[in-house]
């Protein structure tokens, strides 16, 4: 356990719930950033430009502390394949199952509802799962 | 344009979050997913601090009877679990596992401007437009059973 950072972490997450009360308290929106991005999904809706700009601040806000600190570093461990295919399930998934880590399981669990806990205790759990068959099963 | 400004200070700060935490990094979620290795548990404390601050935020903000800058909450009101919901977490679940992103960090990450994190989002954009109607196509009656035999 090491590699264990709970001051970052702790810093970091209170940001992130920080971020989602700024959103609900002012735009009475949750900051589910899949269901942010199916509102950019066709037939294209009204209110595009406020999705954009929080995937913009999104971006930018890592980019400030990437200039800032040099960290953290971002690398991949798996190929091109597991890319693309993992990264179409996560669109599938997340829009099927109305939500992410930060849908769910932030603001879900925040509002205390009974879907996002099943949900965020079903892709943690399946997440475990899939990191143990490809790396101590299959050894990938 | 008051509304858009508070959107975009919202990504900022959720994206400051993701990079001080370092849930932006793929080997760092891997690390707290993988629990039989390294197991790193810094995810529980981001996404714990997160729900305590929204938990509070979020019952003072709804003694409101509605946003500063909008007409009502936009709160989803399902409460039952169902195939659909289940069926999702666990294909994400399958996502998130194999590449370690999920829809936040692999936004943020974008500035990285590395190739894996634009194929990752390109593929994920795809797979959020199609899910809807993968849906449509799973539920659809099947063909064979119309017929007898």
């Amino acid at each position: 356990m090491e590699n264990f950072t709970p001051i970052s972490a702790l810093v970091g997450g209170s940001l992130i719930g920080l971020s989602a009360a700024l959103l609900f308290a002012l735009n009475g929106r949750l900051a589910g950033i899949s269901g942010i991005l199916a509102g950019l999904m066709p037939p294209a809706r009204q209110d595009a430009t406020w999705r954009v700009m929080f995937v913009v601040g999104l971006i930018v806000g890592t980019g400030v502390w990437l200039a800032a600190t040099g960290r953290p570093v971002v690398a991949f461990d798996v190929g091109w394949p597991v890319i693309v295919g993992g990264g179409v399930l996560t669109g599938i998934g997340t829009r099927i199952g109305a939500g992410c880590t930060s849908g769910h399981g932030v603001c879900g669990l925040a509002r205390s509802s009974p879907r996002s806990l099943v949900a965020t205790v079903t892709f943690v759990g399946v997440g475990g799962l899939t990191v143990f068959i490809a790396r101590h099963v299959m050894g990938v | 344009m008051a509304r858009n400004l508070v959107a975009l200070a919202a990504g900022l700060i959720f994206g400051l979050g993701l990079a001080i935490s370092e849930m932006v990094s793929p080997l760092k979620v891997k690390a707290f997913l993988d629990v039989a290795g390294d197991w790193d548990p810094s995810l529980i404390l981001v996404m714990g601090s997160a729900v305590v601050v929204s938990f509070v935020a979020f019952r003072l903000i709804l003694r409101r009877p509605q946003p500063v800058l909008d007409l009502k909450f936009d709160i989803p009101t399902r409460r039952d679990i169902d195939g659909r919901l289940v069926g999702g977490a666990v294909v994400f679940g399958v996502g998130w596992g194999l590449v370690g992103l999920c829809p936040g960090p692999a936004l943020s990450g974008l500035v990285y401007g590395n190739i894996e994190s634009f194929v990752f989002v390109g593929a994920m954009l795809v797979g959020l437009a199609i899910g809807p109607r993968l849906v449509t196509l799973i539920g659809a009656p099947p063909v064979a059973s119309a017929t007898p035999g």
